[in-house]
């Protein structure tokens, strides 16, 4: 059906073009010798195709947009009492369920008694409002399309400037594509904003930030008030933290280091050879990163600890080696080490840029001074690339706090407030995905703070982006 | 930081006097120098060694891991379609697994205690694909009852691993999913003929299932191939757009400044967040059905947009003005110039820089889970709005999955995510290679 709606769309839209040609060829034939249109018979045809199909697609598009909230007023208005008096998040699972059935889907829930004579009735009355909404979208597109037609065609002569007209919708379309990279940052933020504030309407702001206790897995409804302790994400940001310096401490040395060997001492061949190789390091997804942690990295590290705790036993540092006896596979440092890998090319291309950036006229300063090319690299470029590398740090940090699937595989569920390194810590993300990944009500303030941990994260890697992407862009105008 | 040389070292009190013995301390200092600078250089071949090693060591161990999971191994073996058991009118209501048991035992002459214990055992080393095969044979052909057929089945997944020598005799039996029997059963089934190694087209033809010898990563395949085709044909038309309008119509200003550090902070904004975005906005507000590959394209859409038009304008940037003008002073507008001269220039680096979005995309995996994706989800999808899996998010079920038999198949999984990928980014790389122009 809106298949067969979006081919009538088109094929009314290629005729719009057709006949505006057409139309405008005919007029410009009858026109006296001398005189020429102001624009080529083309330029009137993609006008009359524009008013054809804009105006259906703007119909189209506030229909899809104000149908959602048309119907649900509907629905609500025509419910049967019984349904009207749910609280409201019974209700939506009740209408949820209703357009299942409709859908030819199960139930989520068994309804109890007056429910459940309701459902099947009220599922049918859901599905006809759809239906109805739809084709009265539909309906007002059609109209919409015709109206334009009538307009254009009404409109098209030689004088008319087509080609200026057709450019100006051009740029309104390009400025609207550019508009929702704006709409996005917006739509980020309204999300994340909404579902927050009905998260800290029922758990503090303080209590959140700085409670120590988080778990969220003791069901607590929206509405009881006095059970809040659960929310503290202190121990989230803990574990994030030190994850995240876990990869720092893996990625910045070796990514700076091989970022000033490929831009100081390497060939061009042996650049050929290796960037590549970065990029394809770069470009393994991380769900692959995450598997080799759990499976591989996590498995060895365990191994080696569990060894070295052997050989300690019984021995002066007894205490110690009964604890790395019992190091489990899910720790910090085999999610931050494995991250920190993964931030290596990161670190490296980023680092590589900014070295490139510093003028060569210092480099030969400080050879003609008698400095080896490692004096040089230590005294002159890195102080002199010091603010574009730390930026590119900054930039890594804000990937390894925002990093999902390693962690989510390798790092662990319980939240602890610790900085041992052989510790298993939850991360903020992981947290994320756990609390929206189980079948539950998604009113409830469990799911609902994983919004208020997103906007946290949010905030703090766009905190940290600002001021990254600020001292990069400040260090490289500092060259140009 | 043009002042940021060397700092300028103190004269130092020079107190041998003799030349001879300055050229002396210089040597030896310049020996120390030198030696640094080997060690500095060392360190940086070390960690590009590191970078370059942990590649090989990942690809390394995913290709030992999975390699095992492109064979399987088969049993054929000879069913006497009991007509005491087997119901005419209705055979896929037949326990053939038992049926099949049974006769095996018979045949290595066992003889099973009251409970049936060891015919359990025996049909536990059976995938439950054998019932299907079997009852499908029997309702197309109902005259078959009462004869022996051969039939051919997958074994099960433990079965399987034992064959792989993933499951050694030398571990205790109670740490093992096998016993000492039914590893003597599969000894002597092997022995006898019976089991067959092969490619394992079930990893490639088949859905997510719950067991893995039926399990195939197809319905993934399809599930990302629809949510990749729903991403580009979103995010690259907008994409190119907006960076057309970006670098060839906007006034220069402070809204374009700020458009810009909106979208360069768009590309570093976590991928999770835009799992929550597509959560409220696409599932919770706009009511589009979960898990879809609808709603995953328009997440990773979202994603990959900002990529798109950093990449495209840095290529529109390259294109020399020269170009620009030449196409004004031959009367073009400023519309004609870009989309007949500027755009098509660009277009070898807008479709390597998109196609190495869409390669991101493709792997990206967080996202996913939140709008739904990590549940288990059967069979192939047919259309955008039917919950389907995704190639990554199979990898994380799978990694998840308490079966054994499962990591050699996440392996294999990745190995065909990365074999996508690798397609992608060489198309990607050629592209540039073949069409990159210089000015």
């Amino acid at each position: 059906m809106t298949w067969f709606f979006f081919l009538l769309l088109i094929v009314a839209a290629t005729a719009a073009y057709l006949g505006g040609r057409g139309l405008a060829r005919r007029r410009e034939k009858a026109m006296p010798r001398g005189q020429s249109p102001h624009s080529r018979p083309g330029q009137h045809g993609a006008y009359a195709l524009i008013w054809t199909a804009v105006p259906a697609l703007v119909v189209l598009a506030a229909a899809a947009v104000f149908s959602a909230p048309l119907e649900r007023s509907l629905t609500l208005a025509g419910a049967p009492e019984a349904v009207q008096q749910l609280e409201p998040f019974r209700r939506d699972a009740f209408f949820a369920d209703a357009h299942n059935l409709a859908a030819g889907r199960p139930a989520m829930q068994i309804w109890p008694a007056p429910y459940a004579e309701e459902l099947p009735r009220e599922s049918r009355r859901v599905a006809s409002i759809a239906q109805t909404l739809k084709l009265a979208g539909m309906a007002a597109a059609i109209l919409a399309a015709i109206l334009g037609a009538l307009y254009v065609f009404s409109r098209i002569r030689p004088a008319l400037r087509a080609r200026n007209r057709v450019e100006g919708w051009i740029i309104g379309a390009l400025m609207a594509c550019s508009a929702v990279a704006v709409l996005t940052t917006v739509g980020i933020i309204a999300a994340l904003l909404y579902d927050s504030t009905r998260f800290f309407a029922s758990v503090p702001v303080v209590d959140f930030l700085f409670g120590t206790h988080w778990s969220p897995q003791t069901a607590i409804r929206a509405d009881q008030v006095g059970s809040t302790g659960a929310f503290g994400a202190l121990p989230l940001f803990a574990g994030t933290f030190l994850i995240m310096l876990i990869a720092m401490a893996v990625a910045a040395p070796v990514g700076l280091f091989s970022a000033i060997y490929l831009s100081e001492y390497a060939g061009p061949r042996f650049r050929a050879v290796v960037k590549p190789i970065l990029e394809v390091l770069a470009g393994v997804p991380t769900v692959v990163y995450g598997f080799f942690a759990a499976l591989t990295v996590g498995p060895a590290f365990r191994a080696f600890f569990n060894q070295i705790g052997a050989w300690l036993a019984g021995g002066p540092l007894d205490g110690l080696g009964q604890y790395l006896m019992l190091v489990q596979n899910q720790m910090a440092l085999v999610a931050g080490a494995v991250m920190g890998i993964m931030l290596i090319p990161f670190v490296s291309s980023l680092s590589d840029d900014i070295l490139n950036a510093v003028p060569q006229s210092l480099r030969d300063g400080s050879y003609a001074m008698g400095a080896t090319k490692s004096e040089t690299v230590k005294r002159v470029l890195l102080p002199a690339a010091l603010p574009g590398v730390s930026g590119a740090m900054l930039l890594a940090m804000s990937r390894a706090i925002g990093e999902t699937m390693i962690v989510a595989m390798a790092a662990g569920l319980a939240a602890k407030l610790t900085l041992n390194p052989l510790d298993t810590v939850t991360t903020v993300t992981v947290q994320i995905v756990n609390l929206l990944t189980g079948d539950q009500e998604f009113n409830s303030a469990k799911t609902l703070s994983a919004f208020g941990l997103g906007l946290t994260l949010f905030l703090v890697t766009l905190m940290l982006n600002v001021v990254a992407q600020r001292i990069v862009q400040k260090y490289r105008q500092q060259y140009d | 930081m043009t002042d940021a040389t060397l700092p300028s070292p103190a004269p130092k009190p020079v107190s041998a006097a003799t030349p001879e013995a300055r050229a002396e301390r210089l040597r030896a200092g310049l020996k120390r120098r030198y030696a640094r600078e080997k060690r500095f250089k060392l360190y940086g071949l070390l960690a590009i060694g590191v970078a370059v090693g942990f590649l090989l060591l990942l690809l390394g161990r995913i290709i030992e891991q999975g390699h095992t999971a492109f064979y399987a191994h088969s049993v054929t073996v000879p069913v006497y379609m009991d007509p005491a058991r087997v119901d005419r009118g209705y055979p896929q209501g037949t326990n053939f697994e038992l049926l099949v048991a049974e006769q095996q035992l018979a045949r290595f002459g066992v003889v099973d205690d009251a409970q049936g214990t060891k015919a359990g055992a025996m049909r536990s080393l059976f995938s439950s694909e054998l019932k299907f095969v079997a009852a499908e044979r029997i309702q197309r052909q109902p005259g078959l009852i009462g004869q022996t057929l051969p039939i051919a089945a997958p074994l099960s997944d433990d079965a399987d691993l034992y064959y792989k020598g993933q499951i050694s005799r030398a571990v205790p039996a109670d740490q093992r999913r096998l016993s000492d029997q039914q590893l003597d059963w599969l000894d002597q089934m092997k022995a006898s003929g019976q089991v067959t190694s092969h490619f394992n087209t079930a990893l490639f033809t088949n859905g997510d299932s719950t067991e893995p010898e039926l399990a195939g990563v197809l319905g993934a395949v399809v599930g990302s191939a629809l949510m990749l085709m729903v991403t580009a044909l979103i995010a690259i038309p907008l994409g190119v757009g907006a960076a057309v309008y970006l670098e060839e119509f906007a006034p220069k200003g402070r809204i374009t400044d700020l458009i810009e550090v909106n979208i360069n902070n768009l590309a570093a904004v976590p991928s999770i967040i835009y799992g929550l975005l597509g959560l409220t906005l696409f599932i919770n507000w706009m009511h589009l059905p979960r898990a879809s590959p609808i709603v995953g394209g328009l997440v990773l859409a979202l994603m990959a947009l900002p990529t798109i038009i950093i990449a495209t304008r840095s290529s529109l940037k390259a294109v020399p003005p020269s170009i620009r003008e030449a196409a004004l002073a031959m009367g073009a507008s400023k519309t004609q110039t870009v989309f007949q001269h500027t755009l098509p220039l660009a277009m070898p680096g807008v479709m390597t820089g998109s196609i190495i979005s869409m390669a991101h995309a493709l792997g990206e995996t967080a996202p996913l889970l939140l709008i739904g994706m990590v549940s288990f989800i059967p069979g192939i999808p047919h259309s955008l709005g039917e919950p389907t899996g995704a190639l990554p998010s199979l990898v994380y079920i799978w990694e998840n999955a308490s079966e054994r038999a499962f990591h050699e198949r996440t392996a294999a999984a990745i190995m065909v995510l990365l074999t996508f990928m690798i397609i992608m980014n060489a198309a990607a790389i050629t592209l540039r290679r073949r069409f990159e122009r210089r000015w």
